[in-house]
């Protein structure tokens, strides 16, 4: 789909925003940066209520009963029925969807016809914006020198890699620098954080190095996963640089504590 | 194949923090990752070179049989043998079989992963053989007795300092003062002391990057020659080479060789790429009187009907192993296998047993680097998946994982379960963050926090119930 239906074509596409459980529980302002975002861009927004996580943990693991599933329970939650599109503010959750929701569920005829609908609909939230709506008009103002890490499954499963920058250039104010080595994984990569702390530490602390080099104040980027993995890694350096996601600049939403900041009212 | 990825997490421990290893693995990153992208770049069709690639082997593992036979009955013809080796002990046993036909002593050997992953010097020497290695790396490595750490950089683990100690200790009768600083130096030593070898040699042993149906040749690309002089100056070759390695024609050759040595060393072609057809003819100048191929099976016509069938596309050009970011952490020893990086992770549980290599297909982030890459665009990261949901399937993961697992995924499709455990998880953190606002040790995954902190989530109830509160008029 490269165009919005004919239907909501005057209105504005109708949008339900898939939060993704990370941004649920660790960083609401991304998920209300997202919102405010589609808003600004024409969206009639909806946050269907009863979505949870993709399942991406258990396919990952390899537990592929626990991924079908969860991918069964989301097909329904998320409503994508009542919508043009999906969007949510993850490359790796919407590749998910995308990519291995129809061949999850390809048991049941019902569910698999419901799964390929949804993927087909589903997209990361600055290529939805850029590639989809043609919208880049951001009216956000951030005095800063800012880095952008290229997630994974954003970089080489969906191919983001323009859209966030044609983005960020109409921020006023904000200088983007370059990482070295943009490419490299952070290390998070779900429970290998777990199951191999010392390789991961090692990944990530040659990228919070390449980070620390490029001189900027905030390294921003569109997965919480790989966000979260980077602040720890350049909180527990007690580096400077701030943390945050790519739509709360984009949104002008960088009032509060950056990701793994202290806050005065706790 | 002898492997001992079990200890892949002791491995890895200490390689993180081994810092001649870095050093060595800096080197491969900055070397090797930036000729092949401006190999790469130059070549505007190497998306459909690739594409070609892949399709031309698709269809050659469809008629897997055809070709093969094909092959035989070509080497037959001009002159030669082929055995056929079900796995490592008969291809060992086919080897010795020949050496001993033809009273050799002494086997110089050109770089093959087939040899290694059989074990056969091991073997030879057992049997009285003397198996010399003929290619720099490898001689390194058979000094330091060693596996290889890289398919194709086989001592990439090792400072030049380090050789040079080497040489000094291994080389008797030259002056222990002579000058071993440049790589130029070590690769004239090692040259001088084989050169003797490879002239006293009775057999030569090399593997092959391809072997051509329609001609019954095999094709090896090296880029020191040391391959040629091993094939070319005893008196009988023998091939040692696995099945997947055969292509229809040798215009399919110059397929994989484009994309080959672009993919490997980022060089157009390799410095030498040698076809062997068969023994020397009448009127030859040279080559050998006798010319075996031992064609490998060893496990690999059983994934022909598995998921990891694609695997057998591989051309080992080692791209993968180059852009991994596991192996840039870790180096291959730590993989335990002669495999290492993201195609090891795949081959090995398939050659051993997912028992053996079990946490290999663990040790990834599946970040797809290796598949980018891949000049055969083998699906790696999807294979190491289909190898996890194996282990899940045969109950090799901890029960404690899977049970956290099961508990999880319960939450999760249950909206009102999973919004009180978010808002009660979110608290605990927030708690346990503290002013710092991050996590210096959480209970639980203690692992996150041994080597970062972990961020609290941001103030406030989680995005759900704001959301909804919000919307209340
Ligand atoms: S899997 Fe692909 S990239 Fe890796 S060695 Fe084989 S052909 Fe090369």
């Amino acid at each position: 789909m490269t165009s919005p239906p004919p239907s909501s074509a005057a209105a504005g596409p109708t949008v339900a925003l898939f939060v993704t459980c990370l941004a649920d529980l660790f960083r609401p302002t991304a998920a209300f940066a997202a919102l405010r975002l589609l808003e600004r861009a024409g969206c009639t927004v909806t946050v269907p209520p009863r979505q949870t996580c993709c399942g991406q943990p258990a396919f990952t693991n390899g537990d592929r009963d626990l991924a079908r599933d969860q991918a069964w329970f989301m097909v329904e939650a998320l409503e994508a029925e009542l919508v043009d599109y999906v969007v949510a503010p993850s490359g790796s959750c919407a590749s998910h969807i995308r990519h291995h929701y129809p061949a999850l569920l390809e048991h049941d005829p019902d569910m698999v016809k419901r799964a390929r609908h949804l993927s087909k609909k589903t997209y990361e939230l600055t290529s939805f914006l850029v590639d989809i709506l043609g919208w880049t008009d951001v009216e956000a103002r951030l005095d800063a020198t800012v880095t952008y890490h290229d997630t994974c499954s954003g970089l080489r499963e969906l191919g983001i890699h323009d859209q966030p920058r044609a983005l960020l250039a109409k921020v006023a104010g904000l200088d983007v620098k370059e990482l070295s080595a943009p490419e490299e994984c952070c290390g998070f990569g779900g429970s290998f954080t777990l199951k191999y702390p010392e390789i991961s530490g090692r990944m990530v602390t040659d990228k919070a190095e390449n980070i620390e080099a490029t001189g900027a104040d905030m390294i921003l980027g569109g997965d919480m996963g790989c966000l979260l993995n980077i602040a720890g890694m350049l909180k527990r350096r007690g580096s400077a640089v701030q943390v945050r996601h790519v739509a709360e600049v984009l949104a002008g939403m960088t009032d509060g504590p950056a990701i793994g900041e202290p806050s005065e009212n706790r | 194949m002898h492997v001992s990825s079990r200890q892949f997490k002791d491995n890895a421990r200490k390689a993180v923090t081994d810092d001649n290893l870095r050093q060595s693995l800096a080197t491969m990153k900055t070397g090797f990752r930036a000729r092949r992208g401006e190999a790469v770049a130059a070549l505007p069709e190497f998306e459909a070179l690739r594409e070609a690639g892949r399709a031309m082997k698709n269809h050659t593992l469809e008629n897997l049989d055809h070709y093969l036979e094909r092959f035989e009955a070509k080497v037959i013809e001009s002159g030669g043998h082929v055995h056929w080796a079900p796995d490592a002990e008969a291809a060992r046993r086919a080897v010795l079989g020949i050496c001993r036909a033809h009273g050799a002593k002494l086997v110089t050997k050109g770089k093959s992963m087939v040899t290694e992953e059989i074990e056969l010097n091991a073997f030879l020497e057992k049997n009285d053989i003397e198996s010399v290695e003929t290619d720099l790396g490898e001689y390194i490595i058979q000094l330091r007795q060693e596996q290889p750490s890289h398919i194709i950089a086989p001592a990439i683990h090792v400072r030049k300092s380090e050789v040079a100690d080497l040489f000094r200790e291994h080389h008797a009768g030259l002056p222990a003062d002579r000058p071993l600083d440049e790589p130029r130096a070590l690769l004239d030593e090692a040259r001088a002391v084989l050169r003797e070898r490879f002239l006293s040699a009775d057999v030569g042993i090399t593997g092959a990057n391809m072997l051509v149906a329609e001609t019954g040749s095999t094709v090896i690309v090296t880029n020191e020659g040391n391959g040629d002089l091993t094939q070319l100056l005893p008196r009988v070759h023998v091939v040692v080479t696995s099945i997947d390695k055969v292509v229809p024609t040798l215009e399919d050759a110059a397929t994989v060789l484009r994309l080959l040595a672009r993919s490997a060393t980022g060089q157009p072609m390799a410095t030498y790429t040698t076809l062997a057809t068969g023994p020397r003819r009448e009127g030859d100048p040279d080559g050998p009187a006798h010319f075996h191929v031992v064609l490998v099976d060893n496990g690999r016509s059983a994934l022909l009907d598995s998921p990891y069938r694609e695997v057998l596309r591989c051309i080992r050009c080692a791209a993968c192993i180059n852009h991994c970011p596991i192996y840039g952490a870790v180096g291959g020893h730590a993989y335990g296998s002669v495999y290492p990086g993201p195609i090891g992770s795949v081959l090995t549980p398939a050659l051993s047993s997912l028992e053996d290599a079990g946490s290999l297909p663990n040790a990834s982030t599946l970040c797809g680097r290796c598949e980018a890459v891949c000049p055969m665009k083998i699906p790696l990261p999807r294979m190491l998946r289909q190898w996890r949901e194996e282990e899940v399937h045969r109950s090799l993961t901890p029960e404690s994982a899977r049970r956290i697992m099961t508990a999880w995924s319960f939450a999760a499709r249950h909206p009102g379960v999973y919004r009180l455990g978010t808002s009660l998880a979110g608290r605990a953190l927030r708690f346990l963050g503290g002013r710092r606002g991050s996590l210096r040790r959480v209970p639980l995954a203690g692992e996150w926090t041994r080597v970062r902190d972990l961020p609290a989530p941001e103030p406030g109830e989680p995005f759900m119930a704001r959301y909804k509160r919000k919307k209340k008029p």
